[in-house]
């Protein structure tokens, strides 16, 4: 027992500061793209070719990135001989409509609007999720695990994962719902009791992410169920997906934020 | 049957880890020839590592095999035409390629008579025309499941989705009162098709398969991947870019094994080791992303080296933040091997007999748990391995105890592997061009991979594309274990056990 207790003190206290510090996330981190468009010489389509999801248009003078497909992973980087595209350290990229995910030169990263009223009021500040991995690769479902440990604790929020869709207020799907997930998935969305909401995590969630396209799988959540909240990434980093969460039910106060990471920066 | 008689079994073709050779060369054999050499493997101090059928026009289906004879580090290979639509099943005499047949059943309804358990694999549509059991578009989860029947024998039906965040699958178990007697895993909802989108690359998707195959082992299927696109290639990546390689591998290992630990600590209830870890992992994780960005090494490991490079002060920081984790998990995790109520749960339960493992050909910790000396770090070593070696870590009694002691062992040595390679990084660049892979050439690679043996073999065509792309990995050869593991134990002591293997879905789906 003195032992336990010794470990206690000596593992010491670990929560991360979020949301009153800013997160310190890895200098190689790679999160919304910068696209400088005016870079790319005419007709080059190197970027786009090399996207092994097709997340990338080019026309003449205009860079888009559909965040909702895109891995994060470099190829385009790589790909590009002027550097017309690189990655920012911006974590912060969910969004409540699909649409927003496409994002052009100097466009802001996408902001997430918190639910209705009437939902923030009911969820705000207490909010039960049902995890469905369907087809997931375990990239997404572990850092969504990831979030209930002592550093990000999502008790604190009030937000918790729950073992079965009848405790639930919503699902979150990771995956890119595989033809052998799809009644599963919607038979446990019909077992959520209404009014529910739904949040997409990761790029397969969204669109399919690399399986895209694959006659095995449906390309994202929303094939199958309505989606209120779509995090990008492959997988996305947790304060990726803390901040979606936090967004949606009206808890981050945009103020607060800008005044940390200004406060960081100096 | 011809391959009983007393003949001894013909010779394969020997191969290399990582290293491609002449397709033409594989021995051709009659069937019997091939199931007398597949049968007569565990005898000979053999492992099926793949068996897998590849069509060839017109004339059927042709079976290949590769053997890995762990104390020579040599891979054999063999194959066999097979004509007709069934073959005899090595199953019987075999037990370890039972999945591979049913497998090969369900992807191209080739019928193993005789084989003991023939049930679908993962509910796919067959690759041609109907599996064996005459389906072009099955259902998930609808096949035979075994049942026990008489009086106060119960089912209990459990998934596809689970209660905690974990990836779907159909568990069925045969109870009296809370003891099991036969558990039944029903898997296939992940599938993502991932065998069949390989063929005919390899193309810009394909290390992007190979990184999600099994999320949580990311480095370890793409290094196999890039192992047998470089041995295709005839490319060699430096010992820069193969230590880095390790590097990754390792913490992948680290991250994963103290995840576990911690996993195991909260399924008996034993919350201190269950919280400490669950962060520690997460600094693993986080080593991981100060090396290439990704908490998952997505973008580390690419054909001909790898893509992130380190300079002094990356080393000289990864090192501090390695060892001041190494020493919060050795804090951690030692308060397992010394709490009473953590040992009563995880000694005897679940226990692997060392024969049972063996014939299921089980891989990775769950093997080293019964005491089998099997790791593809030192039985096949490759990359920087064939330098630098890591002992291989058992522990005799095959229970959950010994699952969880074999990863411990393997956390020391793995942060010692990272420490010694970290001080001792080669000069040079990290990544030269992998050129195209040359035609009509076999590679097989073997990874050892944190939850076992990684095997990738690819066939090229004459065009130098993949004709053929098997994965196996480790889960497809451990999940029998669990399921054995669990007979005469209490249902109630099912999730302990489950974390204690902690296998892939997606990895077993593809």
């Amino acid at each position: 027992m003195l032992k336990i207790l010794l470990e206690r003190m000596r593992q010491g206290y670990r929560t991360s500061g979020y949301p009153a510090e800013v997160p310190v996330l890895p200098d190689r981190f790679r999160g919304m793209p910068a696209l400088a468009p005016e870079k790319c010489p005419d007709g080059c389509r190197a970027c786009a070719e090399a996207c092994p999801t097709d997340a990338i248009v080019v026309k003449p003078g205009e860079l888009s990135v559909d965040l909702g497909r895109c891995l994060f992973c470099t190829d385009c980087m790589r790909a590009c001989p002027e550097g017309a595209i690189s990655y920012t350290s911006e974590y912060r990229l969910a969004a409540r409509q699909r649409a927003d995910l496409i994002v052009k030169s100097g466009q802001a990263a996408p902001r997430a609007a918190a639910l209705e009223e009437r939902l923030t009021k009911m969820f705000g500040r207490s909010l039960k999720l049902r995890e469905v991995s369907a087809g997931g690769c375990n990239g997404c479902e572990a850092d969504v695990n990831v979030l209930g440990t002592v550093v990000f604790d999502l008790a604190r929020f009030g937000i918790q994962m729950v073992a079965s869709p009848r405790h639930a207020d919503g699902l979150l799907i990771t995956g890119p719902v595989t033809e052998n997930m799809k009644l599963a998935l919607k038979k446990t969305y019909d077992a959520v009791p209404p009014p529910k909401i739904v949040i997409a995590v990761g790029a397969c969630a969204i669109s399919g992410g690399p399986y895209v396209g694959q006659q095995e799988q449906h390309d994202g959540a929303d094939s199958v169920v309505p989606v209120d909240l779509y995090v990008p990434g492959c997988p996305p980093h947790p304060f990726t997906i803390l901040d979606g969460l936090l967004a949606l039910l009206g808890r981050l106060d945009e103020k607060r934020l800008q005044g940390a990471a200004a406060a960081a920066k100096s | 049957m011809t391959h009983r008689s007393a003949e001894p079994p013909p010779d394969l073709f020997p191969i290399h880890n990582g290293r491609a050779a002449e397709l033409s060369r594989v021995v051709d054999l009659p069937f019997a020839g091939l199931a007398l050499a597949v049968e007569s493997a565990p005898p000979r101090e053999r492992r099926v590592a793949a068996l897998f059928g590849v069509p060839e026009e017109a004339r059927g289906v042709r079976l290949y095999a590769v053997l890995a004879q762990d104390e020579e580090s040599v891979l054999e290979a063999g194959s066999a035409l097979v004509e007709g639509d069934a073959f005899p099943s090595m199953t019987p005499r075999c037990a370890e390629v039972h999945l591979f047949e049913r497998e090969i059943a369900e992807q191209w309804g080739l019928r193993p008579e005789g084989h003991p358990w023939l049930k679908p694999v993962r509910f796919h549509r067959p690759y041609r025309g109907a599996d064996v059991w005459g389906r072009e578009a099955p259902v998930v989860g609808v096949t035979d499941f075994y049942r026990v029947e008489g009086e106060e024998v119960h089912e209990v039906a459990v998934g596809p989705v689970h209660a905690g965040v974990i990836e779907p699958g159909h568990f069925r178990f045969q109870c009296h009162g809370e003891q099991v007697f036969h558990l039944e895993i029903s898997l296939g909802y992940q599938h993502r098709g991932v065998e069949r989108a390989l063929r005919g690359g390899p193309d810009k998707r394909t290390i992007h398969f190979m990184e999600t195959l099994a999320g949580d082992t990311t480095i370890g299927h793409a290094t196999a991947y890039c192992q047998v696109l470089e041995g295709l290639a005839g490319c060699r990546p430096s010992a820069r870019a193969q230590a880095l390689r390790a590097v990754a591998l390792e913490l992948e290992r680290l991250a994963n094994h103290t995840g576990d630990l911690g996993a195991l600590a909260g399924d008996v209830g034993f919350l201190p080791t269950a919280a400490y870890c669950g962060r520690l992992r997460g600094d693993f994780l986080n080593l991981t992303a100060l090396l290439c960005g990704s908490r998952f090494g997505r973008g580390m490991v690419r054909p001909g080296g790898v893509g992130f490079d380190v300079d002094a002060a990356r080393v000289a920081e990864m090192k501090k933040r390695l060892e001041a984790a190494a020493r919060d998990v050795e804090g951690a995790v030692g308060l397992l091997w010394t709490t009473a109520s953590v040992q009563a749960r995880f000694e005897e339960t679940g226990a692997v007999a060392e024969n049972v493992a063996r014939e299921l050909g089980l891989v990775g910790v769950a093997a080293r748990a019964c005491g089998l000396r099997r790791d593809a770090r030192k039985n096949h070593p490759s990359g920087i391995y064939q330098f630098a070696h890591i002992p291989i870590s058992t522990w005799h009694s095959g229970d959950v105890f010994a699952r969880a002691y074999v990863r411990w062992m393997e956390i020391q040595r793995s942060v010692a592997f990272i420490k010694e390679q970290l001080g001792q990084l080669p000069a040079g660049a990290v990544s030269a061009k992998c050129g195209e892979p040359r035609p009509g050439r076999i590679c097989a690679s073997l990874v050892e991979g944190w939850r076992g043996e990684i095997c990738h073999v690819a066939l090229t065509d004459e065009r130098g594309r993949f004709r053929a792309y098997k994965v196996v990995d480790p889960s497809f050869h451990n999940w029998t274990g669990l399921q054995m593991a669990l007979r005469d134990q209490q249902i109630s002591d099912f999730p302990l056990c489950n974390k204690s293997f902690n296998l892939s879905y997606c990895g077993h789906d593809l």
